[in-house]
């Protein structure tokens, strides 16, 4: 199959700092390939330079055969992209700013009609379509960037955390939207999430992103292989003591260890057979466990692998950052 | 050719600004207002003074009131313009810049919905100043002025579009009011005539190409200009091909993050 995309050594540098750092990847055509990776690690910069609207500082990228920087219209014309941050007009309604999308794209009234019925009924913003965008709530507007975005079926259709903020069933229900476009319209998806089900469920590869790097890439179940084993937390009072981290690393049969919030996550090759063992190590050099779980690793532990911590710890430093955007944004 | 312009997307371009235009009916009202109360007291306030190099046998009121529609046509297209500045706060711009329509095509929808939406205000204030009293030499004088009307809006569209796609906030909008607006406006001659200034002033005046658009307006209303009227209309054209043209060619260029 033909690349849909590929990926040379592109950079983008904003005053010194290096957002994405010489990334190379090849995405195949009908591929449906997910960017995983905490705030800031460059992935809506990276997916800005495939849509043409950044310049990348070096490094060459083609999107459908194109190059984004030679022929830009060109890609333009076979991409679609669903943004991250809010690019909806307030002071049009729900189906105004969807037929401005649809016009946008050369569609005929046709199929502009039967598409924006199709997407508003997926998103459920039927009854909404006819009231100003101003006066949508987070949720709706989110949904109908979504609904925008999916209308005119292009080749090569960027997500940059589509379901970020979403219910759980609304969620499900974009995913199987998602899902069908891919398959049943050949559609190359790239998507970013911070949902690790999300890429597990969703992509047939992944590429972990860490400070502008490509630090992992597979298919889901390769990159959960490379664990290799199952993971034993065990959950420890107070802080995790230095010298029963240096016990434990005798053993050979422990294949790594890795400290999060007073949590010890053990790799152990069958790891129910190892529970007791642990249990009286730990009671020999009197750490109290307060509890312990058993469980098959995920990409969760992928990537906590690869970046150094949970996605989840990740989460919670949103609101600090969008407090200090915010901020960044009033003062200067 | 079909490629560069985008029949369609002009035309979806300039709808939304229609819209916009038509639902901010507190904004209208707003940008009438400064014009209007130009009109009301300096006219009423100046009606007994007589300025040096006032042609005679014009009252300030029908000197002034071209200035005024002037004033409306600079601030409504300007501001038209550099909406492009706000698009981008709001991220709307992103959604624009990504679809396969040609930035020329965008350019040009941008500026018809900034010419209409600036014409239609200028063509409320002629209405108005004829409603206190202005005289007017014709209806063939009305026609003509409106296409001075739609070249001096272009022009500054074109400047709004251009100025905006060198700024990367809104930051900067009060310093363009400031320093932009006020020196283009009062250095127009919309207020009183350039005749008689010091030679610094009259330097800075011609500079100003809304000198131009303003003496068009009066030769074509009053029937009294400080040029030959086709003089104005040949500066006030290559003005706005030329603002037109930076303005699509910085467009193109702006990155959008
Ligand atoms: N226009 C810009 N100017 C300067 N720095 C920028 C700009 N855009 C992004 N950055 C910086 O580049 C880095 C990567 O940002 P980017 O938005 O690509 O991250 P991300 O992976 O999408 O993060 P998130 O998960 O929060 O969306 C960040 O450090 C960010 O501060
Ligand atoms: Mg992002």
């Amino acid at each position: 199959m033909a690349d849909a995309i590929e990926i040379n050594g592109l950079t983008k540098v904003f005053d010194g700092l290096v957002a994405v750092d010489h990334v190379s990847i090849n995405i195949a055509e009908g591929e449906l390939f997910g960017l995983l990776g905490p705030n800031g690690a460059g992935k809506t910069t990276l997916i800005k330079m495939l849509a043409t609207l950044l310049m990348p500082t070096s490094g060459t990228a083609k999107v459908s055969g194109y190059d984004v920087t030679k022929d830009p219209d060109k890609v333009r014309r076979c991409i679609g992209i669903i943004f991250q941050d809010p690019s909806l007009d307030n002071r049009l309604t729900g189906k105004e700013n969807l037929d401005f999308h649809a016009r946008m794209y050369g569609m005929d009234r046709e199929l502009r009609e039967k598409r924006m019925d199709e997407v508003l009924d997926l998103v459920e913003l039927k009854d909404k379509a006819n009231i100003l965008v101003e006066n949508y709530s987070g949720g709706m507007k989110r949904r109908l960037e979504i609904a925008r975005g999916l209308m005119h079926h292009p080749e090569v259709l960027f997500l940059d955390e589509p379901t970020l903020g979403l219910d759980p069933q609304t969620r499900r229900h974009i995913w199987e939207y998602i899902r069908n476009l891919n398959k049943k319209e050949d559609i190359t998806i790239i998507l970013t999430t911070h949902y690790i089900e999300e890429a597990d469920y969703l992509c047939d590869r992944v590429a972990i992103i860490d400070y502008g790097k490509i630090v992992a890439l597979d298919a889901p179940k390769n990159l959960k292989d490379t664990i290799g084993a199952d993971i034993v937390s065990l959950e420890i009072s107070d802080s995790v003591d230095k010298d029963f981290v240096a016990m434990l690393g005798k053993f050979k049969w422990i294949k790594k260890m890795k400290e999060h919030d007073g949590f010890l996550d053990l790799s152990v090759k069958n790891g129910e057979t190892r529970i007791p063992e642990l249990m009286n190590i730990a009671q020999k050099a009197g750490v109290v466990v307060q509890s312990v779980s058993l469980r098959k690793p995920t990409l969760e532990d992928v990537f906590l692998h690869y970046v150094g911590k949970t996605i989840r710890e990740e989460e919670t430093s949103v609101k600090d950052q969008v407090r200090e955007r915010m901020r960044r944004r009033w003062h200067n | 050719m079909a490629q560069l312009i985008n029949l369609e997307a002009i035309y979806v371009m300039w709808l939304r600004e229609m819209k916009r235009f038509f639902r901010a009916k507190s904004r209208i009202a707003g940008s009438l207002a400064m014009p209007f109360f130009f009109l009301a007291f300096l006219g009423t306030g100046f009606m007994n003074v007589r300025f040096s190099g006032m042609p005679p046998g014009v009252n300030y009121i029908d000197f002034l009131a071209p200035g005024v529609i002037g004033m409306i046509l600079l601030f409504a297209s300007l501001t038209a313009g550099i909406s492009v500045l706000w698009d981008r706060e709001f991220g709307f711009l992103k959604e624009i810049m990504v679809t396969p329509v040609s930035r020329v095509s965008i350019v040009l929808g941008r500026i018809l919905g900034g010419v209409s939406t600036a014409l239609i205000q200028g063509i409320l204030i002629l209405l108005i100043s004829i409603g206190m009293g202005s005289k007017i030499v014709g209806i063939f004088g009305v026609l003509s002025s409106l296409v001075f009307m739609v070249l001096i809006s272009a022009g500054f569209v074109g400047l709004g579009i251009a100025i905006a796609s060198r700024m990367k906030d809104i930051h900067g909008f009060s310093l363009i009011m400031n320093f932009v607006i006020m020196p283009i406006f009062l250095l127009s001659g919309a207020l009183f005539p350039l005749e008689g200034l010091p030679t610094w002033l009259i330097t800075l005046a011609y500079i100003d190409p809304l000198t131009y658009g303003v003496d068009g307006l009066r030769g074509c209303l009053i029937g009294i200009s400080h040029f030959n009227l086709l003089v104005d209309f040949l500066i006030l054209l290559c003005f706005c091909i030329v603002m037109v043209g930076i303005g699509a060619y910085l467009f193109e260029k702006t990155e959008v993050d």
